[in-house]
């Protein structure tokens, strides 16, 4: 990133700050949630109820088409070739033997390649969602190691595999930094996070750490890590005229379209990206370079392509999480209460991307303190530039917090729940502001009793045979967010079917599913009276699959065009109806029609309003307001995560028998999915835990594990029962009184893990994966 | 030469290189069986030939002439699922959904290992003539089909439903 693009965010950051504080101190009744959704008083519809995914009947048939099974007329199948250097220039390519081989329709490098601008990079503007700002085959540099250098389009994979392993390629490299102590030498820079900088100071936290009574101080790393969604990244591509067709697998299609405009030259709305089912996203299922070239090469052959990654492409072109080195040090004083909290460290990053992993964001919210010090520092390295995945910053800034946590518990002989709950602060620590609902006691107490905590034994002390047995809790936190971008269409047609369309996503999380209880709720319908349309950038709104933001970015835009279809219907509905003088904010949706809210009797039918004024549906189409609240209050979820492991004394080897969490985050719309979601970011917690990294070579800047048999993810084997509870409590700011659920569960696994191997065997780990070397 | 893919006979590839896994998809379009590795690593592929679950990345296709090959979408009896399909949904055995159909035929297929007598890394008696299908023989031998999403809990009860509840009470 440049000077001037730091600067130009920094002042954001100011004007925001400045801004933020104005939204603060603003009556609630201004802000949006100021008055509480209808929805949360309501308690009999269908939020809430464990429904089945809408989408399980046609995933489990087989017949749900992801991105690279949408079978073109004439497509050709592509292939690439990888750069095996991190910097430098081609100094020979030679495709002669690709080009004469069978089946070969295309070889596309630098040399042919289209003129195309680079992607505009992730969060840069409004639409923009490029994974890295660099040049796509305009020239013979290189820029990190696994860098595509040479696409080759055939009649089939077969044939397109074989070509590519033709094509020879030799480098002049450059110096390269690929190793972090290097990079770290060279000086780092304070990182920014969403225009926001990483660093916050209160107090002198030194001083206060220096004169506190009990003190931990200690550093925690955390290596890279890699999504590792089981569907490969993918595109089938096709030019039809000047349009571009993209079947993708996203989690961002109208970010996608507009980003594809912008590489091409072309209007967004020439670009047409669908990605109807994504076989898992995790922050991975952005715009990365396989698009781009699979539409340039569609350009050049003037012919359709499919692109799917291979397992090591995902690894060469498609980023992950990257490392961290985190220092956490806490004073205390002889009641626990914390005098001082330092939370620093580095992260890498590449200098083509906009993420330096946050670690604090978690600590800024979570505890009281006399005095912090927070700060992320960013070191660059020639390397395959670094993203988002599920809970950016929270995943491992929580490992080092609430390890640090569990530390000084020991160190002070004090029951690690009773030390963070003597620390809850009433407000929000760094910004003051109002929590909208913070429930952390309750999900501790509820999850402690569950979990028989009060059993737990000094480190050390259980044993069964070769087995040692221990316990471990941590806090897991993540914030509630709704981006702007927002917007929703409203279909209604006289038979009583209401169409919903939103340019969101569904990569598994249930989002088609919850999203149709909602408007059945909201506009008085039964569930098969109401279709959920999503994943096509031609519908309204740019909403992102992130954040865990899309339950509220989508409920939001929904009450939106649910608030001008009302006012629609009791202008249709006119003085002759039993609704005739009540406004929009005096009605409900209630069996089939609307309803006076506070006298049922006063109810007519959708079917009856459009008979009368002679229409056949009604069609609306709205945005939500600015998401404003989110500056208003602070507003996280939180959860308590309970461990049991049990660690083998012979061999280090850890086995988790038991695993909790107890969350609390806003009111549950549907608790068969959302558990899901809670259990499916606990267990890959666990893999963060104690098996992932993606190893990177510090020599020469090369991944060198990329592939699902040397990567390891927790499999069937590792998974135990995983129980989870919440407190259903409504967040009275937020659309239905939910809050997101996609990312909380992967944070604080890695150190409820971690502490429960020091309680089972009084070792501490600090360095993730807890791997069976570092217990022996 | 030819193969029966989910009771259709189907002629096989004129190319030695394709995969059983890239004839399905591309050849037939029948894109149930998914493509998570294509080097065996993460089970996405598995389908059953003769009963037995394969992974279809890892085998020719040229290497199955006269075998029966069946599928996901073989599994269905036109408009009934199978008890194992109806009850992943049930259980909320999947969320993406994209290593459902290799969870399914592993499942399969893992529970006619059991029933022969096959024994895995967990089986206490390797002499034994019948194993009971516990959750501890289930996880070991369906610790080869991959799932990101963390569907772990819902496939183990989904299948353990099926195969060592409502079988073993027949």
């Amino acid at each position: 990133m440049s000077i001037v693009e730091d600067a130009k965010q920094a002042v954001q950051g100011a004007v925001q700050g400045a801004m933020q504080k104005a939204i603060q101190m603003a009556p609630d009744s201004f802000m949006p949630g100021g008055k509480p959704d209808p929805l949360i008083r309501q308690q009999h519809g269908h939020i809430g109820k464990p429904i089945s995914r809408l989408d399980g009947p046609v995933k489990v048939r087989g017949e749900a088409t992801y991105a690279a099974e949408f079978p073109l007329d004439g497509m050709l199948y592509a292939a690439l070739v990888f750069s095996t250097i991190a910097k430098g220039r081609i100094a020979s390519l030679d495709t002669d033997a690709a080009e004469a081989a069978p089946g070969v329709e295309l070889v596309m490098t630098y040399r042919n390649a289209p003129r195309m601008a680079s992607m505009p990079l992730f969060m840069t503007s409004e639409k923009a969602c490029g994974g890295n700002d660099l040049p796509i085959m305009q020239d013979d540099r290189i820029y990190w190691n696994g860098e595509p250098v040479a696409l080759v389009l055939a009649e089939t994979q077969e044939q397109a595999d074989h070509a590519a392993s033709l094509i020879a390629v030799t480098y002049d490299a450059d110096h390269s930094i690929t190793a972090m102590a290097a990079a770290k030498a060279k000086g780092t820079e304070p990182g920014m996070f969403m225009g926001q900088p990483l660093q916050f100071a209160t107090g002198d936290a030194a001083a206060a750490l220096a004169a506190a009574a009990h003190r931990v101080d200690e550093t925690y790393t955390t290596p890279r890590h890699s999504h590792n969604a089981i569907e490969l990244h993918a595109a089938t591509v096709a030019w039809q005229g000047d349009t571009l067709r993209v079947h993708d697998a996203s989690q961002m299609v109208a970010h996608t379209a507009w980003s594809l405009g912008h590489v091409f030259g072309i209007d967004e709305d020439k670009v047409h990206v669908t990605s109807p089912f994504v076989g898992g996203g995790f922050g991975s299922k952005g715009l990365w370079q396989h698009q781009v070239l699979a539409a340039a090469a569609s350009k050049l052959a003037g012919r359709p392509v499919r692109l799917m990654l291979s397992r090591e492409g995902v690894y060469r072109i498609v980023g992950g999480r990257t490392v961290t080195e985190q220092r956490v040090a806490i004073g205390a004083s002889e009641d626990g209460r914390f005098d001082a909290l330092i939370h620093t460290g580095t992260t890498a990053m590449s200098r083509h991307n906009v993420l330096p992993e946050p670690f604090i964001v978690a600590t800024r919210s979570a505890y009281a303190a006399g005095s912090m010090a927070l700060d992320v520092e960013v070191a660059y390295l020639d390397m395959v530039a670094n993203t988002f995945m599920r809970a950016p910053g929270e995943a491992v800034g929580t490992f080092a917090l609430e390890s640090a946590i569990d530390e000084l518990a020991v160190a002070m002989d004090i029951d690690p729940i009773e030390l963070r709950l003597r620390n809850e602060p009433d407000k929000d620590p760094t910004t003051g502001a109002t929590f909208s609902s913070r429930e952390v006691e309750k999900a501790y107490r509820d999850g402690a009793e569950r979990f028989g905590w009060a059993e737990r034994g000094a480190p050390g002390s259980r044993r069964e045979g070769e087995w040692l047995i221990g316990t471990g809790v941590a806090t897991a936190t993540y914030p509630y967010y709704r981006m702007p971008g927002g917007a929703a269409r409203i279909t209604l047609r006289r038979g009583g079917h209401a169409t919903v369309d939103i340019a969101a996503h569904d990569m598994g999380m249930g989002t088609a599913t919850a999203q149709t209880q909602v408007a059945a709720d909201r506009l008085g319908l039964a569930m098969e009276q109401v279709t959920f349309r999503y994943g096509d950038s031609t519908l309204p709104g740019v909403v992102m699959a992130g954040g865990s933001q899309q339950t509220a970015a989508i409920g939001a835009s929904v009450m939106a065009a649910h608030r001008d279809l009302v006012t629609e219907l009791l202008k249709l509905a006119g003085n002759d109806s039993p609704l005739a003088g009540l406004d929009v904010d005096e009605v409900v949706g209630v069996d089939g029609g609307l309803a006076k809210t506070d006298d049922r009797t006063r109810h007519e039918s959708y079917a009856s309003i459009l008979s009368r004024a002679q229409r056949d549906e009604v069609v609306v189409e709205a945005t939500p307001p600015a998401p404003l609240e989110t500056m208003h209050w602070s507003m996280h979820s939180h959860g308590a995560m309970f461990c049991e492991v049990r660690v083998n004394a012979v061999t280090g080897e850890v086995r988790v028998s038991r695993f909790l969490g107890s969350f609390d985050c806003g009111r549950i719309l549907n608790p068969k999915t959302a558990a899901s979601q809670f259990r499916g970011g606990i267990i890959m917690g666990l893999g963060l835990a104690l098996m992932e990294e993606t190893q990177f070579d510090e020599r020469n800047g090369r991944i060198m594990n990329p592939s699902l048999a040397e990567y390891h993810v927790p499999v069937h084997m590792d998974v135990p029962a995983i129980d989870v509870i919440w407190t259903d409590i409504p967040d009275p700011h937020t659309p239905m009184g939910a809050r997101g659920v996609g990312e909380i569960g992967i944070t604080g696994v890695g150190a409820a893990v971690a502490n429960a191997v020091f309680n089972a065997t009084g070792k501490r780990v600090r360095d993730l994966p807890i791997t069976l070397d570092k217990l022996l | 030469m030819s193969i029966t893919v989910n009771g259709l006979p189907v002629p096989l590839p004129s190319d030695p290189r394709v995969s059983l896994l890239d004839m399905l998809r591309e050849d037939l379009h029948l894109p149930g069986t998914k493509k998570g590795c294509n080097q065996g690593a993460c089970g996405a592929c598995t389908v059953l030939v003769d009963g037995q679950r394969i992974l279809s990345c890892l085998a020719l296709a040229v290497q199955y002439d006269g075998r029966a090959v069946m599928t996901v979408e073989g599994l269905a009896q036109g408009g009934e699922l199978h008890p194992l399909q109806a009850a992943f949904v049930e259980h909320d055995g999947f969320q993406c959904g994209y290593c459902t159909p290799g969870q399914l035929c592993s499942a399969i297929g893992m529970a006619a290992e059991v029933k022969r007598g096959v024994p895995s890394h967990v089986t206490g008696d390797l002499s034994a003539e019948t194993i009971a299908l516990d959750r501890e023989e289930l996880r070991e031998r369906m610790s080869g089909n991959l799932c990101r999403c963390g569907a772990h809990n819902g496939i183990v009860d989904a299948i353990f439903e099926v195969y060592a509840e409502t079988e073993a009470a027949e």
